[in-house]
């Protein structure tokens, strides 16, 4: 064959953009995955149309090498497009039906202009449908990658939440862990911290750890770490809230803790911590 | 600020107060050193406030100085306190691995100066009214 095989693809671009477009966009509509309710139709015909039209202009450059260079524009609308859908919310599955579903009008127009010639037939058909199928790929892809980005924003947003460092009391912190401590999330935990020991100038900060599901060599090694940066800076720590559990695990596990203040409860750290600085709750009258 | 060759050692009562106001390089710290106990030593301090309040960086060789600085002091019946260090500088010597374990710290100059007195207070009294602690 003097043709290669993709070339009838251009022919057929060329020829029957038109008819191609709107079976394909009928094909996308009817489907049952189409989410008509997500997206307008004439947002569907105008995404159909570009797409065609830089399908065309990379096929005839690179033939249906979808890596190289001159199918940027291909990719680039795929990647958008599956973005954009990832946040709307389709599916994985309703994102790719976009180009799984040009497969049945291309095929038809192959068969068409191809006529009784199978083996050519089946040439152009194999080469269209990698070409497709690779495309396909490519904007799961694409989708699975936006969705990973909302992830690791949503993770940047929780480590701020999480840890907030509160005054118990003038010169009295407490710092509330709530999840596993990561040494990314000791890191913002710790610069908490300190910020907020310079900024109110307390002497004793309570680390609460009611919240810390686990607590291994590598969670205590962060919480030690805290400590020592606290103490560089002339605040003493205490740590509060150690569930039973937790205590078996950190004595089996032979974690030093010995230099550190440990109390079972956030009530009795808060007693400590108010006998350091020198001050004492009392009831204001006796009770009856 | 290059030009700074020497950290001046104020004397006060029985204390001694250094204020590290410029960006610490080697020599310096190892004249610091020097300068420091010679003057514990002629003083007859009992205790050593550094301020470390504008030192913005640190690395293993100023952490060990400073370190070491509170381990001679000690040898030589000084107490040392170090005062006002930044968070960051904080975070970088607790992940080179020095917790300074033998330094005491302190928030404010008016606090390591608490912190100096009660310890050296029992000690030392000589007829001196409590009237004189700060507010």
């Amino acid at each position: 064959m003097a043709t290669p095989s993709g070339s009838r693809v251009v022919q057929i671009l060329d020829k029957h953009e038109h008819e191609l477009l709107t079976t394909w966009v009928d094909k996308l509509l009817k489907a049952p995955g189409s989410r008509r309710d997500l997206i307008r139709e004439a947002d569907v015909r105008e995404q159909c149309q570009d797409f065609l039209r830089r399908l065309r202009a990379a096929a005839v450059q690179a033939g249906v090498d979808v890596d190289a260079a001159a199918w940027e524009p291909v990719r680039e609308q795929l990647r958008q497009l599956s973005s954009e859908r990832a946040r709307q919310g389709f599916t994985p599955s309703e994102t790719a039906l976009f180009v799984y579903s040009l497969k049945d009008p291309l095929f038809g127009r192959l068969r068409q202009e191809i006529g009784h010639d199978a083996t050519v037939l089946a040439d152009e058909m194999w080469a269209a449908s990698v070409l497709l199928d690779r495309l396909g790929l490519y904007t799961t892809e694409a989708y699975q990658q936006s969705r990973e980005e909302v992830i690791a924003r949503q993770n940047e947003a929780m480590l701020e939440l999480s840890t907030p460092v509160v005054e118990l009391w003038d010169g009295i912190l407490a710092l509330p862990l709530i999840g596993t401590l990561d040494s990314a999330r000791t890191q913002v935990v710790m610069e908490n911290l300190l910020q907020r020991i310079v900024e109110t100038g307390a002497s004793i900060a309570i680390i609460d750890i009611t919240g810390v599901p686990t607590v291994d060599t590598l969670v205590a090694q962060h919480l030690l770490k805290t400590i020592a940066a606290a103490r560089l800076m002339g605040a003493d720590c205490i740590i509060s809230g150690i569930r039973p559990q937790i205590a078996q695990t950190i004595v089996h596990l032979g974690v030093e803790l010995q230099s550190v203040v440990t109390k079972a409860t956030l009530a009795d750290a808060f007693a400590i911590a108010l006998q350091r600085t020198g001050l004492a709750v009392g009831r204001a009258r006796p009770q009856a | 600020m290059a030009d700074v060759d020497r950290i001046p050692i104020i004397k006060m009562g029985e204390f001694l107060l250094v204020s590290i106001q410029v960006d610490m390089h080697d020599r310096l710290a190892m004249t610091l050193q020097d300068d420091l106990t010679a003057s514990v030593v002629k003083h007859r301090a009992r205790g050593v406030l550094i301020d470390i309040s504008s030192l913005e960086i640190v690395d293993s060789f100023i952490g060990r100085t400073l370190a070491n600085i509170a381990a001679m002091s000690r040898v030589l019946d000084a107490e040392t306190v170090v005062v006002g260090m930044r968070p960051a500088v904080a975070i970088t010597l607790v992940e080179l691995g020095m917790s300074l374990s033998g330094v005491r710290t302190a928030l404010t100059v008016e606090r390591a100066m608490e912190m100096l007195r009660a310890s050296v207070g029992e000690t030392v009294h000589q007829g001196r009214a409590h009237a004189a602690h700060p507010e």
